[in-house]
Order: structure tokens, then C-alpha cells, then sequence
């Protein structure tokens, strides 16, 4: 394995190198602290590991090597469980939790990263020993960096969708009527308490939701969805909010008729401008994602009018 | 939360006015505290609710309960 050896820790050092440049912590909110990095790295880096050595392995015709891919791939979906478990415990002390289908997505993610990390390395291990074999070590280094540059922005360009990709969101009007309240038509609770009623009308913020088209309607209806969406505002707003304040509780309620959806929080912040924004930026999860537009039935409905993407 | 298509919405304890008596009858869950007017039915039900953390919903007959959600 000694000629191989440069061409293998140069590779790995690259694929780890990565890993970190896609771990970061964002709207998620996630990883947001030291151990949670260490252990993504971690796995990471034995990630990139593997792939540097895939073809080498296959060179020398080492070929129980390459089963070994296949014991990664359980190890990486162990990593799911882990993050889904330990997500789901934390979840329980959250102010406004993320909700189990969020969580999958987050796991399904981390899960995912480690797949990308090995497919790269194994890209940038194939440049290596096809085109780069004896050439200068400086050379090397500079074409494959380059490369896992690339790499970076290609793994970055695959589209993540938001909530503005498939809905319209604008600010609605918060009131009540008796002990009901309401954003524009909407009906969202009945809120007895006559103190809550008052910080509801000074402080709260409204948005009404519009989906663009059949299938935005059908993930935004998903109750998985909209509890990642409230939760992602009172994470990034803040929320006016104690555990002994239930009535305070955001929401996220839909008009049966129309499909329509609503937001009512009250927010740290009482910006609308970033509550829309916020709202406009949160994921639209995998698990929650559907597409009636792309069966015969769906096609059918009255209310399909095209789909915009 | 929303949660789906469990039973875990109970009704902790209802709070009703002097005259609203009448209008909650006996079985189900929870106390029923009585309340001498408005002002000592909101200040009742906002202790409840806080120590139960549970939420308060108005029935609009004299009548509020506190909720789990």
C-alpha cells in the first residue's frame, strides 16, 4: 500500500476538510455546540477515510476492502438513530418543539452527509490515481483542493426548498372575536383568559400563508410541517413564552376550504419584516413534501391549475 | 404541539360563575370551582392554568375550562 499512502491521506484529509466546510450551524439551529461538531467531524472524517482508500484497495485487488463500504453504511445509518434519539429527548424541553417529522429530516440529513463525504472522496481518489499519478506532491494538493473546492459548490447548489418556493406569505390582521382569535378569516383558538387576549392584541403578529399550487397546499397541510415552521420562528424571533404559558403557545392552523394557512406568535421581537422572513426560509421537509400534481388523479382535481415548479 | 389522535386533551378543571351552576353538570374530569364574578373567575382560572399549565378556554356560557394540551 506504500505508494498509495500520500494519495490516501491527502484525499481523506480533503474529504474531512469538507465535511467541515458542509457542517455548519444554520437555520437548524443544530449543531450548535462543541461536541456536536466533534462527533459530525469524527464520523466525517472515518467517512472520508473510506472512500480514500476504496480504490486503492480495488488496485491491489484487495477485495474484501470494498465489503467494508457496505459495514460503513450501517455504522452511518446507526448515525441516524443516534441523532433521531437524541433529538427527540431534547425535543421534550423545547419551548416550541421541532416536531418528530423535523427531526427525521435533520437525522435523514447528518446520514446523508456521510454518503456525499464518501462519494467525493471516491471522486477525488479516481482524479488522483488516474491523472495525478507521479506528479509533484504541490501539484496534487493544488488540483485536488481545488477540486474538493468544486465539489463544495456543487454539493451547495443542490436545491434545498423553502416555504418561498411554494407559497405566497404575506402579514394578516390578528383579532378576536369574543374569545376566539383570528388572522384575517382564519380561526386559530379560543383563548379564555381576558390578560392572554390583551397581549394577543398588542403584541402578536399574523401571516397568511398561500400555497402556490396543489402540491404546496398538500406539504403544507402536513402538521409535521407546520410545527417546524413555528418552531423555527420562535427559535429565530424568540417567542414570548413560558411552560406555563400554553395559551401563548405559536401556531399554525389551515382554512379546510381554501387550503390557506395561518401564523399566529408572539414573538420576542416583534419584527414583522423577520417573521416573514422566517417563515419564507424554513425548509419544506422531505417527509412532509407530497406531489398529487404528478398522478393521473391529482391532474384530475378541479383545483389544478399547473404547477409552478 | 400539534399532536395527532391521541386522548391526551383533558379537561383539568372548570371554572364557572354563581349563575352558570346549573350549567355543568356532574362526571367528567376535573374540579369545578365557583366563582362569585368575572374578575374572580379570570383570577381563578389564570391560577389554575398556570399551576397546571394547562391552557384556558372560554365556553362563553359562564363558564372556562382548563385544558392539557
Amino acid at each position: 500500500m506504500r505508494p498509495y499512502f500520500f494519495g490516501i491521506v491527502l484525499t481523506a484529509s480533503l474529504g474531512g476538510i469538507l465535511r467541515m466546510l458542509i457542517l455548519r450551524s444554520d437555520y437548524r439551529q443544530y449543531p450548535t455546540y462543541p461536541h456536536g461538531y466533534i462527533s459530525h467531524l469524527s464520523m466525517g472524517f472515518i467517512a472520508a477515510a473510506l472512500g480514500a482508500v476504496a480504490w486503492p484497495a480495488l488496485l491491489e485487488a484487495e477485495y474484501v476492502a470494498v465489503t467494508f463500504l457496505a459495514m460503513a453504511a450501517q455504522q452511518f445509518r446507526e448515525i441516524r438513530n443516534l441523532e433521531r434519539e437524541s433529538l427527540a429527548s431534547l425535543d421534550l424541553y423545547e419551548l416550541v418543539p421541532r416536531g418528530r417529522p423535523y427531526i427525521e429530516g435533520i437525522a435523514r440529513t447528518f446520514e446523508a452527509r456521510n454518503y456525499i463525504i464518501i462519494a467525493s472522496t471516491l471522486v477525488l481518489s479516481a482524479i488522483d490515481l488516474a491523472l495525478l499519478r507521479g506528479t509533484s506532491y504541490p501539484l496534487r494538493i493544488g488540483i485536488l483542493g481545488a477540486v474538493t473546492v468544486l465539489l463544495y459548490f456543487l454539493i451547495n447548489s443542490f436545491p434545498d426548498k423553502r416555504v418561498a418556493d411554494i407559497a405566497h406569505v404575506r402579514l394578516g390582521k390578528v383579532h378576536f372575536q369574543g374569545p376566539n382569535v383570528f388572522v384575517d378569516d382564519l380561526h386559530f383558538m379560543n383563548v379564555g383568559l381576558a390578560e392572554a387576549k390583551e397581549v394577543y392584541l398588542e403584541k402578536a403578529l399574523g401571516l397568511i400563508i398561500e400555497p402556490k399550487d396543489i402540491d404546496a397546499a398538500a406539504t403544507l397541510a402536513n402538521p409535521g410541517q407546520r410545527q417546524a415552521i413555528v418552531h423555527l420562528c420562535a427559535k429565530l424571533l424568540g417567542i414570548y413564552k413560558d411552560v406555563d404559558t400554553p395559551e401563548f403557545s405559536p401556531l399554525m392552523r389551515r382554512d379546510i376550504k381554501s387550503g390557506r394557512l395561518g401564523v399566529l406568535i408572539i414573538p420576542g421581537s416583534g419584527d414583522p419584516q423577520a417573521l416573514i422572513a422566517a417563515v419564507k426560509r424554513a425548509p419544506v421537509l422531505e417527509g412532509a413534501a407530497a406531489k398529487p400534481s404528478k398522478s393521473y388523479a391529482g391532474r384530475e382535481r378541479d383545483d389544478y391549475h399547473g404547477t409552478t415548479g | 404541539m400539534i399532536t395527532m389522535a391521541r386522548l391526551d386533551k383533558l379537561i383539568l378543571a372548570t371554572v364557572a360563575l354563581e349563575e352558570a351552576r346549573q350549567y355543568v353538570a356532574a362526571g367528567g374530569s376535573g374540579p369545578v370551582y365557583i366563582a362569585r364574578d368575572t374578575e374572580e373567575q379570570q383570577r381563578i382560572a389564570m391560577y389554575l392554568s398556570r399551576i397546571t399549565e394547562g391552557m384556558v378556554h372560554d365556553l362563553e356560557n359562564g363558564i372556562l375550562i382548563i385544558v392539557r394540551h
